[in-house]
């Protein structure tokens, strides 16, 4: 696959002029309209629900004693997970300088940011009492009290809040000369003032690039860290536990890993729609889509190696009630979940080794929507089923999301697609000034 | 536009209300408002024992009464902050608490502050007074002749002074009737001494004489007027850890009770098999009557427990139980003489009623004269007839063709709905009175408050009825014993004291008849077994309004605010229906659908149907929960009979059970053993799962404080009656949530008590589980705002304003014993029930989470007072709650830095152990084993 990264007509103009039309087009589309809608409607069910949980309580999900943790904190550590492609592509494959992460980065930093924002909701929303939520938050409080460091919640906000930030700041640094460029291409006095705004006075100058180059190669090096990080962060709040089923070192590597599966499926989830419907395929192309298949086959590989080694670790290692959780996952009231995930997790991605479905976008789309949820069971099943059935036989119990936990879940999604949708009508989805550097790549057209 | 005035008055606001009206109406509010700051009862109340005679404002005092539930009564201290009571524990002075106290006892506080208790006298379901009413009544009382036509009818009345002023009614009014009948309490036992001694005599057990126990369906441990003693008793000879030779009981029933989770051979048998194997043990004995054929299992089991009864003779002990026939009491009886057991193991004293008789024949005879049009008006006295009369009496048709119908209760219940008046009756701890223990003890009965309400008390209520001038429960009382020499100084010492001395009967010599007349009828064994029995939280019904009864896992099923039909595997297997599943139960020609849940250890064609459910009225909390097992009822077989007809419906209801696996699935919570093995071994409770050794840690230890708290459950006490669990949730103002949130897995209780079934030998084993207070508390580690902390005494502590909810703590809580407020469930709206609370524990808050906390108030308390007097905290200073109630001592508590503390020594008992001790938690709560003495014949 030696195929260009950009269609062979494009040049510099057309690059530009192709990308920004999506912005600087007066009237919405009605796919737009629609996609909109709906993602709005959704948000808004998700501001009811939310708005009822803080009148009624806690309560009015499905937690109980002893599964105390549900739907939320399943939700918390799915979108984390997506979030990370986005971080992936923009700074390690920068740092690598595979030049094909150029046309998805934009939007996969967007789709990262947007899911940290979900992500961080559920932490907050799942407190019993929301209001105290800054407790966590080490500030020199009055009462003299501090958060309790070794606690992974502490752990997790730190690594929540750096990772929230250093994704706005990476993804707005590389907006700014594409901001520039809408500034210049705006037709309406108002957008050119906003964008011009945003742009912070950007010109172009060689000084500019440079600066902007060392600060984005900066960005992508603490980025990369964080994609490491974070997620090895989040499994603790399992792995420090003494639950069987979450007591487990090889926690860290296999969430990280499992993240990078689900947000590559999430990218191409979102890629493939779009590129259809802008007509992007010139920057989006198939072997964009091949190269992701084949991170996404990798990373697959990985997970599916983590559960293998769950398995052989709770045979190997004789903990009775280790043993327990595994039997328990594939025998128990949950098993269907957690076939389910099996299913979509490690089976149906098992046909990415087929160039076929490599090269054939819907097919691809299909598997991403598979690992998507699959990535969603996963968290499920190491959620509830650790949970519902520990150590004490008396206190087994069961686990039944509410209605409310539903609208919170799908609510949740609302927000991530209507800030998406947002981001596409506003924002170049694809960054124009790197693109336009793909142009200068031997084997592209430079007329 | 209408004109503005004619909504200016809202909807039932009295329009002729003239001004000075208004004033006087407005006047009284405030005058009523202030005094319900100070509702001490008018007369003076005397504190228990040697506390200061003064009220120090801030500390609780404590008052000596008693508290009866039917038939059974118990004497009780009653704590009181400035005026207002808060808690009821045992009175170690009464022969019937010996310092427990049970379920029922303890939840009557919530009963005295429930707002649905019955305030007002009622004319037809509407409001009115008491005046209203006695115009009425004299009216009527004036046209009946002697009394003609009048008639009363009670529960059974174990109160001197209430029987004496009925007696005193009986006679002014020759032609009135007294009835009584008490729902759940059986003639049979008294029956059972007519046929064999010719007397109507109760049996009361010494179990700590008793070394081989038989107990044929007899519940002993668990119901009765005595069980509390027993189970103190039962649990001294269950030590063999101390020397002391180990008692072996025996016990075959047809649904598993308490006692038969204690058994060390528990057989389940149909009420038929029952009767065969007391003619079979009693015939082994030497005692001539008829015998029934029997078969495997059950023969050899009674075989064995014959052959064990003959070896320990005047040592042994046959137990029948109550709702068995009069005739297996009789042979009981003669067993018991015959091996030389009454008078060492089972004496015999006259019953506690005021006038013993067949209640099953009073309600009978009631409701024939009832039905002969012989009565003119009947007054119900804290009865509920309507509901709880045997279904072929068709008592509301009855009742309702009376002239005149007056029924005085605690709550506006079936009977007041079709009563023309309904009268408040005073809740015992508003009012004045006295009982009867069930060995004869009297206790008089002191107020611990003013009504909160326009209640009178039975007496009262009798007085303001028949006496021309009506004089106060005090003075009723104080009349009744003012024979009694120095009267003065005997009232003041029998209040404090909570007895009176020198009433206790004399066990009377008996000699059984030597032939036992009887009549062997063909007993058909068609069809199923319906076992009509009292349920385990509610009793008749008189509890179902009590949340705290209603919530509190019944000690067989778990569970809470239903009852079901309880069916054996078997017959589940049979039917094909699981839990929830609808039955249809067809008795003598009446009907009834009820869920099934299946009872291991349950006999195989028997069906167990809880009373006391199907209210429907009596309360917001009562109406409407379970099904009506009265429905099934007949005069003639008040608990049950064979030829039930058992059919599955479609359809199933949904059954909170707090507990929903109920196998130990082999991981050995609940150690036991054989006596044997014990030998054998005696540290096999901790080998099963040793834990880590205290320096195998990278941390450093925990400076060790001035005490070090713990505590340790004898499991080889500890009977599972749940009186823990009431007594926790009454000192720490745990909520109720209902059953939608049991059903949800939410249920607030800081004690639970956890109940595991084995089949092999087929039992029962019980462990009360509170907070662990590890010293190694993973919940402590993982709370991100350090809400849950460690205190130098050991004590993991909750602090309720930091915490915000994460849960975390629970989730990473191997025992499980917290519990999180997921709604606002603790009431902070009901006026009455904030009187309720301990003002020493914070009422928590929605979005907190909650745990036992070995009652820190009370270490508090105890520090307090240690530091005035420049003292250590003494040992048994510190009483926990669930310790305090627990009737068989199977809690200690104390400090583990005292090496000659009673915890200490407990601590060092080889059948110590700590609960998953593998996980290196270090809990400073343990268990020590359970021990079984099974017989050797049976063994294989």
């Amino acid at each position: 696959m030696n195929r260009p990264w950009i269609g062979p007509e494009h040049t510099y103009a057309s690059v530009t002029d192709k990308i920004s039309a999506i912005v600087l087009t007066e009237k919405a589309p009605r796919a737009w309209l629609w996609g909109f809608g709906v993602s709005l409607l959704l948000l808004s069910m998700l501001v009811a629900a939310t708005v009822y949980l803080f009148a009624a309580g806690i309560g009015v999900w499905g937690v109980n004693v002893p599964v105390s943790w549900g739907f939320a904190i399943i939700n918390f550590v799915w979108w984390i997970g997506i979030g990370h492609a986005g971080t992936l592509i923009s700074a390690i494959l920068l740092l690598l300088r595979q030049k094909w992460r150029t046309s998805i980065n934009r939007f996969a930093e967007a789709m990262t940011l947007f899911a940290v924002v979900c992500a961080a909701l559920f932490p907050v929303l799942h407190l019993g009492r929301p209001d105290k939520f800054y407790w966590l938050i080490p500030y020199p409080s009055t009462m003299g009290v501090w958060p309790q460091f070794r606690s992974p919640l502490i752990w997790d906000f730190f690594a929540i809040s750096t990772y929230g930030t250093v994704s706005l700041l990476f993804w707005y640094v590389g907006l700014i000369p594409d901001l520039a460029t809408l500034r210049d291409g705006a037709r309406r006095p108002w957008a050119s003032k906003v964008y011009g705004f945003l742009a912070m006075g950007w010109r172009g100058s060689a000084r500019h690039w440079h600066r902007y180059e060392t600060a984005y190669l900066l960005l992508a090096g603490l980025a990369t860290a964080l994609v490491v990080s974070v997620h090895s962060i989040v499994s603790l709040d399992f792995a420090a536990s003494l639950l069987p089923g979450w007591h487990t070192t090889i926690f860290p590597p296999y969430f990280v890993s499992g993240a990078i599966y689900s947000g590559f499926a999430m990218v191409l989830t979102l890629a493939i729609p779009l590129r259809a419907y802008y007509g992007l395929e010139a920057f989006i192309t198939e072997r964009h889509l091949n190269n992701m298949a084949n991170v996404m086959l990798a990373t697959g590989l990985i997970v599916a190696y983590g559960y293998l080694m769950e398995h052989f670790m709770s045979w190997y290692g004789e903990n009775a009630y280790e043993h327990a959780v595994t039997i328990n996952r594939m025998r128990g009231p949950y098993a269907p979940a957690y076939w389910a995930l099996l299913l979509f997790n490690v089976i149906i991605p098992q046909s990415l080794w087929w160039r076929r479905v490599r090269a054939s976008p819907w097919a691809l789309l299909a598997v991403s929507l598979s690992v998507n949820l699959g990535m969603w069971l996963e968290r499920f099943v190491i959620v509830i089923t650790s949970l519902h059935r520990d150590f004490l036989v008396s206190s087994w119990g069961m686990y039944y999301p509410t209605r409310w936990d539903w609208a919170t879940f799908l609510g949740s999604l609302g927000l991530f697609f209507t800030a998406m949708f947002l981001f596409i009508r506003f924002l170049p989805v694809i960054s124009v000034s790197e693109t336009r550097e793909l142009l200068s790549e031997p084997g592209a057209s430079r007329s | 536009m209408p004109p503005l005035t004619i909504d200016e008055w809202p909807e039932g606001w009295p329009t002729d209300l003239s001004r000075r009206d208004f004033l006087k109406w407005s006047g009284a509010s405030l005058a009523l408002a202030l005094l319900s700051a100070c509702r001490q009862p008018l007369e003076k109340i005397i504190p228990y024992g040697q506390e200061p005679e003064n009220l120090v404002a801030g500390k609780p005092l404590s008052f000596a009464t008693a508290l009866a539930q039917g038939r059974s009564a118990c004497g009780v201290l009653v704590t009181s902050h400035m005026g207002r009571p808060t808690r009821i524990d045992g009175n170690p002075r009464h022969p019937d608490s010996l310092g427990a106290a049970d379920i029922f006892t303890q939840a009557e506080i919530l009963n005295l502050y429930d707002p649905d208790r019955s305030q007002v006298v009622l004319e037809a379901g509407q409001p009115s007074h008491w005046q209203t009413f006695a115009a009425a009544w004299t009216r009527v009382l004036s046209g009946l002749r002697n009394g003609e036509g009048l008639r009363i009818l009670t529960g059974a009345v174990i109160s001197p002074s209430l029987g004496d002023q009925l007696s005193r009614i009986l006679k002014r009014y020759p032609g009135a009737r007294w009835h009584q009948y008490e729902p759940v309490a059986s003639d049979a036992p008294q029956e059972g001494s007519l046929l064999a001694f010719g007397r109507r005599l109760l049996p009361r057990y010494r179990l700590r004489e008793a070394e081989i126990i038989v107990s044929l369906d007899s519940d002993f441990l668990g119901s009765g007027p005595g069980r509390l003693a027993y189970a103190r008793e039962f649990a001294s000879r269950r030590r063999p850890e101390r020397g002391q030779p180990m008692s072996r009981l025996y016990v075959a029933e047809g649904t598993p009770s308490i006692t038969g989770s204690m058994a060390d051979h528990h057989l389940p048998a149909s009420q038929l098999q029952i009767e065969a194997m007391a003619r079979q043990i009693a015939w082994a004995c030497g005692a001539r009557c008829a015998r029934l054929p029997l078969e495997e299992p059950a023969r050899r089991w009674a075989a064995a427990a014959a052959a064990d009864l003959k070896r320990s003779r005047g040592r042994g002990l046959l137990a029948v139980g109550e709702f068995q026939p009069p005739m297996v009491h009789a042979l009981a009886h003669a067993v018991n003489h015959a091996l030389g057991n009454a008078g060492s193991t089972v004496e015999y004293l006259p019953p506690p009623d005021f006038r013993p008789e067949s209640h099953a024949r009073s309600m009978g005879t009631l409701a024939r004269d009832m039905g002969a049009g012989r009565v003119s008006a009947l007054v119900t006295v804290d009865c509920n007839p309507a509901y709880a009369a045997p279904a072929d009496l068709d008592f509301p048709g009855l009742y309702r063709r009376l002239p005149f119908r007056v029924h005085a209760g605690h709550y506006a219940d079936e009977t007041a709905a079709i009563s023309h008046w309904h009268l408040p009756l005073a809740h015992p701890l508003e009012s004045w009175g006295d009982l009867r223990a069930s060995d004869g003890t009297v206790t008089l009965c002191q107020p611990l408050i003013a009504p909160l309400y326009e209640g009178k008390s039975a007496s009262e209520l009798l007085s303001a009825l028949f006496d021309e001038n009506p004089r106060s429960g005090y003075e009723l009382l104080r009349a009744r014993w003012r024979h009694r020499p120095s009267f003065e100084r005997f009232w003041l010492e029998s209040l404090s004291e909570g007895v009176v001395a020198g009433t206790r009967y004399s066990p009377q010599r008996v000699e059984p008849r030597r032939t036992l007349a009887e009549r062997l009828e063909p007993v058909s064994q068609a069809g199923y077994e319906l076992l009509l029995r009292p349920d385990p939280t509610v009793l008749d019904g008189r509890h179902a309004n009590n949340g705290w009864l209603q919530e509190l896992p019944k000690p067989q099923t778990t569970l809470t605010w239903d009852n079901a039909a309880l069916i054996s595997p078997l017959t589940a297997r049979t039917l094909e229906v699981e839990n929830g599943d609808l039955l249809e139960l067809r008795f003598r020609g009446r009907l009834l659908e009820a869920p099934a849940w299946v009872l291991a250890n349950q006999a195989e064609r028997s069906v167990t149907l809880h009373l006391g459910y199907g209210r429907r009225a009596g309360g917001k909390t009562a109406a409407g929960l379970g099904v009506d097992a009265y429905a099934l009822r007949q005069g003639a077989e008040p608990w049950g009979g064979s030829g039930l007809e058992l059919a599955k419906r479609s359809g199933r209801r949904a059954l909170a059970a707090t507990q929903g696996h109920h196998s130990m699935e082999g991981r050995r919570h609940v150690r036991a053993a054989t006596l044997a093995q014990f030998k054998a071994r005696p540290d096999f409770a901790r080998q099963t799962e040793p834990g880590p050794a205290a320096e195998e840690s990278l941390y450093p230890r925990w400076e060790p404080g001035e005490y070090a708290w713990g505590m340790t459950v004898n499991l080889n006490s500890c009977i599972g009656c749940s009186a823990c669990v009431i007594a926790c949730q009454a000192e720490n103002n745990s909520p109720v949530v209902g059953k939608q949130e049991v059903l949800r897995g939410r249920e607030m209780h800081w004690l639970r008590v956890d109940r595991y079934v084995e089949e092999h030998p087929p039992r029962m084993l019980h462990q009360p589980v509170p907070c662990m207070h590890c010293e190694n508390a993973p919940c402590e580690l993982v709370c991100p705002v350090g809400a849950t902390v460690h205190s130098q005494e050991g004590l993991n502590e909750m602090v309720y304003n930091r915490c915000v909810g994460t849960r975390y703590c629970s989730n990473n809580c191997p025992y499980k014993v917290r519990r999180f407020n997921f709604f606002q469930y603790a009431d902070l709206k009901t006026e009455s029930l904030k009187m309720l609370r301990n003002p020493e524990v914070s009422v928590r808050e929605r979005g907190v989470m909650e745990k036992c906390t070995y009652c820190v108030q009370r270490i508090s308390a105890a520090r307090i007072a240690a530091k005035k007097e420049g003292r250590r905290i003494r040992d048994g200073e510190v009483v926990t709650a669930c310790q305090a109630a627990c009737p068989a001592e199977a809690i200690v508590f104390g400090d583990l830095r005292d090496a000659q503390s009673r915890l200490s020594g407990q601590k060092a008992d080889p059948l110590n152990y700590d609960l998953l001790a593998s996980l290196g938690t270090r809990p400073r709560t343990s268990y020590l084993a359970r021990l079984t003495n099974p017989a050797p014949e049976l063994a294989s």
